[in-house]
């Protein structure tokens, strides 16, 4: 009886930014380091989505946007008895450590400074999604 | 002209944005992510920014010229051109998105109405390099025939 192997599914990201350059860019990061990706421009299409695909691995979400906040968004994925095992990252271009301290405490898996690098995303992928 | 040449006029160029300021090592790790999945990432992403940023500088003056001025509006204005100028690696514009948040900070309109001046002068020059770089690009491109 022959064997064969079957691939890996790719991961699946949701990314979550309103502006569209950091969208595109953090796109194409993720995409270079084969995770399949779905972007999104604000917390309540974010919400919209993973009522239609429980097949997410991962939510990567800008923390300042209008209306549902980066942080609005992880609270209501962590008070989600359907969605709190996702890890939530949240990404800022402003290192502050009282933010980023509740978002920890929120239950966030990470939070990456912006301008996101490669080395953040290979990063997250050993501490996140291979866990 | 010939595919050599135009190379090493868009070669010049960028080293020159280097060398004025004008983009720093974000716009590198960019170039990196160019490759044939992604052939055109780079000019997507510049296009992007020049449209994007042009939206946000018409929204700014339209802002500042109210008698009453919104600071946290144009506060959040300057966040996102500040964010996405960081994502392309447009050094000169960021830094100066930062002195602009501070003078929103400080609630001044002058502040914030000499800042915005010198934020458009600076992007609109960027936004011109940036055209004259793409252009250079498909130049070049257009001196090789396609399979």
């Amino acid at each position: 009886m022959s064997t064969k192997t079957v691939p890996e599914p790719e991961p699946h990201v949701l990314a979550v930014d309103d502006s569209i350059v950091d969208r595109t860019v953090i796109s194409r990061l993720l995409r270079s380091s084969k995770y399949r990706v779905t972007t999104v421009d604000s917390g309540k299409r974010a919400l919209e989505v993973l009522s239609l695909d429980r097949n997410v691995h991962m939510i990567i979400t800008d923390y300042c946007m209008p209306e549902m906040t980066g942080f609005d968004l992880l609270k209501r994925v962590k008070e989600s008895a359907e969605l709190k095992e996702i890890p939530v990252v949240l990404m800022s271009s402003e290192n502050s450590p009282t933010r980023i301290r509740r978002c920890l405490e929120e239950g966030a898996e990470d939070f990456l400074i912006k301008p996101v690098r490669p080395s953040d995303v290979s990063r997250l992928c050993n501490r996140v999604i291979m866990k | 002209m010939a595919a050599a040449a135009l190379t090493s006029q868009l070669n010049a160029l960028v080293n020159n944005m280097f060398a004025m300021g004008l983009l720093d090592d974000q716009f590198q790790q960019l170039q990196m992510l160019q490759d044939s999945t992604a052939p055109d990432f780079v000019s997507e992403v510049v296009t992007l920014f020049c449209d994007d940023g042009e939206r946000i500088i018409c929204e700014l003056s339209r802002q500042l010229e109210k008698p009453n001025v919104d600071f946290d509006r144009v506060d959040s204005y300057v966040h996102q051109l500040k964010g996405s100028s960081a994502s392309v690696g447009a050094q000169k514009v960021k830094n100066t998105c930062i002195q602009f948040r501070e003078f929103c900070q400080q609630r001044s309109r002058d502040g914030c109405l000499k800042t915005l001046d010198l934020v458009r002068t600076e992007f609109y020059d960027l936004r011109n390099k940036f055209q004259a770089m793409l252009q250079l690009e498909q130049q070049i491109q257009a001196c090789y025939p396609k399979h």
